[in-house]
């Protein structure tokens, strides 16, 4: 497997590995949550089943057994009162992470996230702030369908007040978790559980990915590949697929959607003239669009670009595999739409399926 | 302590009546929502409160955050849109805050500051404070999902928060009646396994006494208590009028609330030589209030951008 390369902007500062070892994303926030919890007595997490037996696929793994019932624990099923909740704790002084399952289920939480979360510090005058962490997890194959699959980013994108992170490997993962704990202001953390079983070097310390970076995860200087939360492994796999006919794809990951790197971004669409951005959600309105028009608003007018978005078929997540597998972008028909940009035509081009990169492990950080 | 609930009670009334005046002028820019006819809940609840507990209210809220102690001055210059008001002209007459009062804030939808209240008590809990939290909201915040939610949750973690439904039968322009299918909030609370107890009449000093009742209950660990005051709305909802003309209520459902009005009450209880002192004093507060709003700069511009993140 071709290696990638590292390239600015990289966030070094952190990357000083004190025990670099490889655990998964899972074990990361684990760590994140129990290093941050050990620092801070504030630090609080809850939500459905963080307390269960399976411990939210084991992100809060032990964390009752070490911290309690009062700073761990489920939560009635009430998502709306909850994330209230979690904000009236952030105003007297606790950092709550309040953990969801499903980003789906956020849409009971709403008015509290954009109404009050978002909203307080600006019109209260920042006479109180909201430490607040929302975590949730997109969900995908297995017949996740209708409502355990979206990737709503998007709207909290909209809202001034509210920061998005969406990291994609172990090591941010961590270092993400660490920085949204320690923000004064909301975070919404998206996790995806494709990416749960990711593997890669984590350093055993506490260190911050911090908010506004994206990162380089390959250099090239034909097209730029934007991928979002998932989507930065498929477009890790189209990378590979693009290498065989000779075009190098640079890939970015934005990781914060809010604050947005778009600087990152301009200077390498300003290198290769295309992008193409894949979102983890529906084009329409989304973190691809925000983003293509961005760019597009910098370099117009000195730099002739073409752009192109991609994401999720504009239905409904159904749930037979077949409809499914049509339904998401994948390394292939990532890998032919990029071609057709940079190439200025529709070649009808797709490359051969490679078994092999089905089981490709983004390994980041890079 | 007549005396200090009558001041109170006099210091809402004279500030709203004076917002009602100004408003035709135009110099108000902020919907406002007055609480009078309203008040002595307000008032009632707070007297019984310590300066470390801390309340959350709705955006029909002037009374809430002078009763608890918020400055006069801040209130004025926020609904003026000044850089001097509580929240710098950012928050407006909808979401008055005082920190220093422990009022923590009020919403422009309603029952939102439910949830947000019960989380704070959880906090008090989880700190080991001995302090307590104070919930108001009304007969519509009821209806909402969040108040469900929010007694449950209460009720679970035997959190240290009094709940107090203002119910002043209105939602807007519908009554009660017309909105819930067994109008008995208290039953609501009750069903979540909190004690809940109705005060029929907007009747100040027996609304002290219960509240000093329960928040020793709640100090003392006894967990959520409910409150449900009758009360009643005399002016319109948004703005500084009189509805009857609407015709969604009739004057004569007004008139016994406005014979029982607290303010009267209260002043023929406390010997004139008393009252006048209070009166003078307080009419010159607000007087100072509105002078200091109008007189007070506009927000910088680049106030805009500030306290985003």
């Amino acid at each position: 497997m071709p290696q990638t390369v590292t390239s600015a902007p990289v966030q070094r500062s952190t990357r000083e590995s004190t025990g670099e070892r490889t655990l998964s994303y899972v074990d990361a926030i684990r760590e994140a949550t129990d290093q941050e919890m050990a620092r801070d007595p504030s630090v609080l997490v809850f939500g459905l089943d963080v307390d269960d037996p399976k411990a939210i696929q084991g992100t809060t793994r032990g964390l009752l057994e070490k911290y309690g019932p009062g700073r761990v624990f489920g939560t009635p099923l009430s998502e709306d009162a909850m994330t209230g909740a979690a904000i009236g704790m952030a105003l007297a002084g606790l950092r709550p992470i309040h953990v969801h399952i499903r980003m789906d289920f956020l849409m009971l939480a709403m008015n509290q996230l954009v109404n009050v979360a978002a909203k307080s510090r600006y019109m209260y005058a920042g006479k109180v702030s909201i430490p607040l962490v929302v975590r949730s997890m997109i969900g995908k194959s297995w017949g996740q369908g209708a409502q355990h699959s979206q990737g709503l980013y998007s709207f909290f994108m909209h809202v001034p007040g509210l920061q998005v992170v969406a990291p994609t490997t172990p090591y941010d993962a961590k270092g993400c978790l660490i920085a949204a704990i320690r923000e004064d202001n909301p975070v919404l953390y998206v996790e995806h559980r494709i990416l749960h079983f990711q593997n890669g070097p984590v350093p055993a310390n506490a260190y911050t990915v911090a908010p506004g970076r994206a990162r380089i995860t390959a250099v090239g200087n034909d097209v730029t590949l934007i991928g979002i939360s998932q989507m930065q492994s498929e477009c890790q796999k189209a990378r590979l697929y693009l290498e065989e006919i000779g075009i190098q794809a640079e890939v970015i990951d934005p990781i914060w959607l809010s604050p947005l790197d778009i600087n990152t971004i301009v200077q390498s669409v300003e290198k290769t003239g295309r992008l193409l951005v894949v979102d983890n959600g529906w084009v329409c309105c989304g973190a691809a669009a925000e983003i293509v028009t961005q760019v597009t608003e910098r370099l117009q007018g000195h730099r002739t670009i073409r752009v192109r978005r991609m994401g999720f078929a504009p239905v409904t997540c159904p749930t037979a595999p077949n409809l499914e597998r049509l339904y998401y972008p994948d390394g292939r028909t990532i890998a032919a739409a990029a071609r057709d940009l940079v190439e200025e035509t529709r070649t009808g081009w797709m490359p051969h399926e490679r078994p092999e990169l089905n089981s490709f492990v983004f390994k980041g950080p890079f | 302590m007549l005396e200090r609930l009558y001041r109170s009670l006099y210091r809402i009334r004279r500030m709203e009546e004076a917002f009602a005046r100004v408003y035709p002028t135009d110099k108000i820019k902020s919907p406002v929502h007055l609480s009078i006819g309203q008040e002595a809940v307000s008032v009632g609840v707070c007297a019984a409160l310590r300066p470390d507990d801390v309340v959350f209210g709705t955006y029909r809220g002037h009374a809430l955050y002078l009763a608890k102690g918020g400055d006069m001055k801040a209130m004025a210059a926020e609904l003026y849109g000044k850089a001097t008001g509580c929240t710098k002209g950012k928050g407006g007459s909808m979401h008055l805050i005082s920190t220093e009062a422990g009022m923590m804030g009020a919403s422009a939808v309603v029952g939102t500051t439910i949830a947000n209240a019960v989380g704070y008590a959880y906090a008090m809990q989880y700190q080991k404070r001995d302090s307590i939290v104070v919930s108001f909201f009304g007969d519509g915040g009821s209806e909402e999902g969040v108040f469900p939610e929010s007694l449950n949750f209460a009720a679970l973690k035997r959190l240290p928060i009094l709940f107090v439904c203002e119910n002043n039968g209105y939602a807007i322009h519908t009554c009660q009646q017309r909105r819930q299918g067994r109008p008995d909030i208290c039953a609501r609370a009750e069903a979540y396994g909190i004690p809940a107890e109705r005060i029929e009449h907007n009747d100040v000093l027996y609304l002290l006494e219960r509240t000093r009742a329960l928040t020793a209950k709640i100090r003392a660990g006894g967990g959520p208590q409910f409150l449900e005051v009758m009360t009643y709305r005399w002016r319109e909802h948004v703005g500084p009028n009189n509805d009857f003309h609407l015709g969604y209520r009739a004057e004569e459902e007004a008139a016994p609330w406005v014979e029982t009005d607290q303010v009267k009450r209260l002043e023929s209880m406390i010997p004139p030589e008393r009252c006048r002192p209070i009166q003078e004093e307080v009419d010159a507060e607000v007087e100072a209030a509105l002078v200091f709003a109008e007189e007070s700069p506009e927000p910088e511009l680049a106030e805009l951008y500030t306290d985003v993140l």
